[in-house]
């Protein structure tokens, strides 16, 4: 780590210094960031990129380990060494820096009209009044499918709530297939890919996280129910012990082809793609009558903000709206399949899966997890309750009612809605 | 040079240059960070500030459901994991070293490394061997249970909320049972012939043998292996932590003591860690273990009956 460190450190001194012989006028700004892997991304196609239109502006992708970047960043905006530009974890702890004013305010910045208000959501403040960040990338969730098998078994890719059973049903009955590829050990798929990916469809996306805010909407309203009583119907199409199935066994029996439809999140593309061997498609949570309005997750995941202590700060807005432009958008999205830009525009895209993701969104009205803005700041904790109710009502040692009781009162514990 | 007779004794610098070293490093790696944490325990964070509050963090966690329900599952998980130990590890341990100082035994250098090796490997390893070998995609354990016709017998355990901890301890137990064993081995070993002779003259031998002479003379070793365990049950958290994750699954029902103070001090996931409340834990699991510990100083060890040879 050290020596990685110091690598970067005398690389970014050896490109200021070169940039200072080169033109004196040059602006450098670095990048904080946690995403080390991207940055071949960064270093051979989004900067050249950005440079070749911006002459004079010269920028570094600095990143450092994920798990040592919150400390990290804060320790550098706290004694003003840190970067012009600061890559944002969604919601509060993005909002805590932003409180701090270690962010500058971003709302009027040119580009961000190209943003949905739900794209915005996850870095602005609770009364939605100031933007902090640009949003960069979200995942969508779905149900990523053997296609081969659905061929074998003549089963037409279902959009009704029955067609989806009669197809799980057919799945089981034929006996090739585990129905579905998912386990409750490591609990957050039975919340993430279980709870949040089929939920949307009950609550109305965003009308119900907003009503659950607000206090207008309880956990154990019929619709905040309803997404459980449907989990606790998948448990027989789960494989053999799945109680005891950890996330990469999941994704194991689905990439080697014993399982017919994996509930997933949309950061899987890439991995499937050089795993499975087999033609995979997708398809959005099913809704209850064909024609009604549906709805996904598009969660937001990553999103880039303005350090307000930078000394380029003209320059590094330059480079925000550039990152809000569609241009951007389009090297980002196919450079990293699976992470979709949140621009308005369309962007296209080579790789068909991550198409047929992003397609839902022209159809679909997008919306985030419900537990991820205010809600889980209290203890306990609604995001990881729901973790362990999610995995409890799929295992059957919990009713639906049951479990949406539990997280309310403990939400209520904590949670007083503004009026 | 003139001697010089002094009447005092000369102060005696080399007692504390010898305790130096041991006092100093026990001082910085373990009394300060004890101290530390005493008393991070009965601060709070009001608005970026430690502020002192007194009990008010012990009073949250034993009176605010939120976390007492937390606690007392954390404590009986705990006490389940303790006794399992004390009823499978150390009898086994007991036995495997009864067996091992037998003298027809063959082999019983191959078997002693054998049954020590699983002591040394990391918790990590273990973990996720174990979560392997039970996997009911691709263990192992399923397969030989149906080698045997007793496929029906396999269940997910580790995924079973009635069972997983029970299996997480026997995970332990067979990671552990190499320690035990170890000291009563040495134990056995350091029996004087002598009074074996003398049972053997008496007529004593065999099963009778061990039961009449060589347990009693072992129990104080016993009593040393039972703290050993309840100190280390109580500290436990690896283990949990690499097979079942922070949040303990299923249903928080293989959470103990460990990981409750790991989720409550770092935080977990959206979770944002609490490190009063978390060292306030941590002061319970002191007062716990200390409190075993001087129940087993003054209740037990004094009756021990000790021989000398």
């Amino acid at each position: 780590m050290t020596t990685k460190l110091l690598t970067a450190l005398l690389l970014g001194t050896s490109i200021l210094g070169s940039a200072g012989v080169a033109n004196a006028a040059d602006v450098t700004l670095n990048i904080e960031s946690w995403r080390g892997d991207d940055l071949a991304i960064w270093k051979d196609k989004l900067i050249p990129a950005f440079e070749a239109k911006n002459p004079g502006i010269k920028v570094v992708f600095a990143p450092s380990a994920p798990t040592e970047y919150d400390a990290a960043l804060g320790a550098k905006l706290a004694a003003g060494s840190a970067g012009d530009l600061i890559t944002c974890r969604p919601f509060d702890k993005s909002l805590e820096l932003f409180k701090k004013g270690n962010l500058a305010d971003l709302s009027a910045l040119p580009g961000m009209e190209n943003f949905s208000p739900v794209a915005k959501s996850a870095w602005q403040t609770d009364d939605g009044k100031a933007s902090f960040c640009v949003p960069m990338a979200s995942v969508i969730h779905g149900f990523i499918y053997n296609k081969d098998a659905f061929d074998k078994l003549g089963i037409k890719v279902p959009q009704t709530r029955d067609e989806f059973f009669a197809a799980l049903d057919k799945i089981k009955a034929d006996g090739t297939y585990i129905p579905m590829a998912m386990g409750t050990k490591d609990l957050w798929e039975a919340a993430t890919m279980g709870y949040q990916n089929i939920g949307p469809n009950y609550w109305k996306g965003e009308d119900g996280r907003a009503a659950l805010i607000k206090g207008d909407q309880k956990l154990t309203d019929k619709d905040w129910v309803a997404p459980y009583e449907e989990l606790a119907k998948w448990k027989p199409y789960l494989g053999d012990g799945f109680e005891a199935q950890t996330y990469p066994d999941s994704q194991n029996l689905f990439t080697l082809g014993r399982a017919a439809i994996y509930p997933a999140g949309s950061w899987e593309i890439g991995l499937f793609n050089t795993q499975a061997q087999f033609k995979m498609g997708a398809f959005p949570p099913p809704v209850e009558k064909a024609g009604d309005t549906c709805y996904i997750s598009d969660h937001t995941d990553i999103g880039m903000g303005l350090n307000a202590a930078s000394k380029n700060a003209d320059a590094a807005k330059t480079f925000l709206s550039w990152v809000a432009s569609p241009d951007f958008a389009t090297i980002y999205a196919n450079a990293l399949p699976g992470f979709f830009s949140l621009n308005s525009a369309p962007v296209k895209m080579a790789d068909p899966l991550a198409q047929e993701f992003v397609s839902w969104r022209g159809k679909c009205k997008s919306t985030i997890r419900s537990t991820y803005q205010i809600l889980s700041r209290g203890t306990p904790n609604l995001e990881n309750e729901t973790w362990v109710e999610s995995a409890n009502v799929i295992n059957g040692t919990d009713t639906p009612e049951a479990a949406a009781k539990k997280l309310q009162t403990g939400l209520d514990s904590w949670y007083k809605p503004a009026k | 040079m003139a001697a010089e007779i002094r009447p005092k004794r000369p102060f005696r610098w080399h007692i504390g240059v010898f305790l130096a070293p041991a006092v100093l490093v026990y001082t910085a790696i373990m009394i300060l960070p004890l101290a530390g944490t005493l008393q991070l325990s009965l601060f709070r964070n009001i608005e970026q500030h430690q502020v002192f509050v007194g009990l008010e963090n012990f009073r949250t966690l034993f009176g605010d459901p939120n976390w007492s329900v937390n606690f007392w599952n954390a404590l009986r998980n705990n006490t389940w994991f303790f006794i399992i130990h004390m009823l499978v590890q150390n009898p086994i341990g007991v036995m495997l070293a009864a067996l091992l100082s037998s003298p027809r035994l063959r082999f019983s250098a191959f078997y002693r490394t054998a049954i020590f090796v699983p002591t040394i490997l990391s918790f990590v390893i273990v973990g996720f061997a174990w979560k392997l070998i039970l996997s009911p995609l691709w263990g192992v354990a399923p397969h030989l249970l149906d080698l045997v016709g007793l496929k029906s017998l396999f269940t997910p355990w580790l995924g079973k909320e009635e069972y997983a901890l029970t299996a997480l301890s026997l995970i332990s137990v067979w990671q552990f049972v190499g320690i035990p064993m170890m000291l009563i081995y040495a134990a056995l070993l350091s029996i004087p012939e002598e009074v074996i002779e003398a049972a053997e003259c008496d007529g004593i031998t065999g099963m009778s043998q061990f039961w009449k002479i060589k347990l009693p003379l072992i129990l104080p070793s016993i009593g040393i292996i039972s703290i050993l365990t309840f100190v280390g049950n109580f500290n436990a958290f690896d283990l949990i932590y690499t097979a079942q994750g922070a949040l303990a699954g299923p249903n928080y029902s293989t959470d103990i003591l460990g990981t409750f103070l790991y989720r409550a001090f770092f935080g977990f996931q959206l979770q944002v860690g609490d490190p009063n409340m978390g060292a306030a834990i941590a002061t319970m699991m002191f007062v716990i273990i200390l409190g075993g510990v001087c129940v087993y100083l003054f209740l037990v060890q004094t009756r021990l009956r000790r021989y000398q040879f």
